[in-house]
């Protein structure tokens, strides 16, 4: 029953066309088809946010999205977004802050925060964690993510 | 986990959508977000995947007199954002935010989300309280369904195969409360309520006591507080989850009760 799809996707500003099986989600196609594995896969159904990626310039959920959905769509991973110095003054945020110990969760919480950041408001701590809710971190305790969130939104 | 293997198959138009839905095992694919983790999970093993999410026309946030009409695939985020929504409907708005993260309420759409009918839900339950309409289309006619009958079950509405949930229509209602008690921002709710008062008096729906969103009838036509926390107990018996019992469920569903009611009662 299952057939392979075409499909073409610009994923961090370059075109790819490949064919893909419909049951790949979108992580799995950006990490095993064409190597960009800095975005995670931890629960696989939506739960803990590691995947977090941005599809036509909205973050998603690229376990809960399959790859061919994505066809005709522009991806964003935290490659393209940290070679494009897009996330820069986040990421020294989070490194100033020590925002992260085992750092599986740091991509996607990057991309996460990053939606904050580009809204050029402030934000209570309280928006902040609201807003990062959907991104688990196991290690940090989260204190030390939303003081590296502060110290860069709102500038 | 990975998804068993399906058929993928993207219409242009309902047209074409609906020949493919009578294809042995095909479901509709809005916005994925409930579909995709059970498929991941292996609780759901379609053999043909029919994606909507290229119908445009299914998009839309149209005023028209009395409410809105809102298109099966606007997203949750949409809802959130928009003006038409915070105007007419403000108790869709107010519910937007408390459904999952932003990442899932970017691809999550109303459609899916009442076809759906997950009992813990907070759309089923404010289209219950508004008493919306479901707008059902098949290949040969269009439906309309009001809220208290679409909802028949757990994950049971009145859809019959060969029909699409296309659009939904509110009415325009300005006084509303939507409460939902959680343990953590995004969980499903412990108890929620989805209320709206209007010259007719009031309509509260409660969400995740039931195998479906419940109209607390007898409160909602309390004339004080105090009688309607007393009806309240006649109006719902929740059942107990993993984690709170039936008597713990009622209690907090009169905490929000109360929470909602001066809001609900202040003079029109």
């Amino acid at each position: 029953m299952e057939h392979a799809l075409e499909a073409t996707l610009t994923v961090n500003g370059t075109k790819v066309t490949r064919r893909i099986a419909p049951r790949m989600h979108l992580v799995d196609f950006l990490r095993d088809e064409l190597g960009l594995t800095g975005s995670h896969i931890g629960c696989e159904h939506g739960v803990c946010g590691a995947c977090t990626v941005r599809v036509n310039g909205e973050i998603v959920r690229g376990c809960l999205m399959l790859a061919v959905q994505a066809d005709g769509c522009t991806v964003d991973t935290i490659e393209g977004l940290s070679d494009s110095q897009e996330l820069s003054r986040l990421q020294k945020g989070f490194h100033e802050h020590n925002a992260f110990q085992c750092g599986f969760c740091t991509p996607a919480m990057l991309m996460a925060a990053q939606e904050l950041v580009r809204q050029k408001k402030t934000f209570s701590r309280e928006e902040i964690r609201v807003h990062i809710s959907g991104n688990y971190c196991r290690c940090t305790g989260y204190q030390a993510i939303v003081d590296a969130i502060e110290s860069v939104i709102g500038k | 986990m990975k998804a068993p293997s399906f058929a993928y198959a993207k219409p242009r138009s309902l047209e074409e959508a609906f020949p493919l839905l009578e294809r042995p095992g095909a479901r509709i694919l809005a916005g994925g977000q409930s579909l995709i983790p059970a498929l991941n999970m292996r609780l759901s093993a379609p053999q043909l995947l029919v994606d909507i999410g290229g119908l445009s026309r299914l998009r839309d946030i149209s005023p028209q007199p009395g409410g809105l009409r809102i298109g099966a695939l606007v997203t949750h985020a949409e809802i959130e954002r928009s003006l038409d929504v915070q105007f007419h409907v403000p108790l869709l708005a107010a519910a937007a935010p408390h459904i999952a993260h932003p990442a899932i309420r970017n691809r999550g759409t109303l459609g899916g989300s009442l076809a759906l009918a997950d009992p813990a839900a907070e759309y089923p339950a404010c289209a219950l309280a508004l008493n919306a309409t479901m707008i059902l289309q098949s290949r040969k006619a269009e439906r309309r369904v009001s809220a208290a009958t679409f909802f028949k079950g757990l994950f049971e509405t009145d859809i019959r195969p060969g029909e699409i949930l296309v659009a939904a229509e509110f009415r325009k209602v300005e006084r509303s409360a939507f409460l939902e008690l959680t343990r953590r921002h995004g969980d499903y709710a412990i108890v929620g309520l989805a209320g709206v008062a209007d010259g007719s008096g009031k309509r509260i729906a409660f969400f995740s006591v039931d195998s479906k969103p419940v109209l607390a009838k007898h409160a909602a036509g309390a004339k004080s507080l105090e009688e309607a926390m007393k009806l309240l107990r006649q109006d719902l018996s929740p059942a107990a989850d993993l984690y709170n019992t039936s008597a713990t469920k009622l209690h907090l569903a009169g905490v929000l009760l109360s929470r909602a009611w001066n809001t609900l009662s202040k003079p029109h």
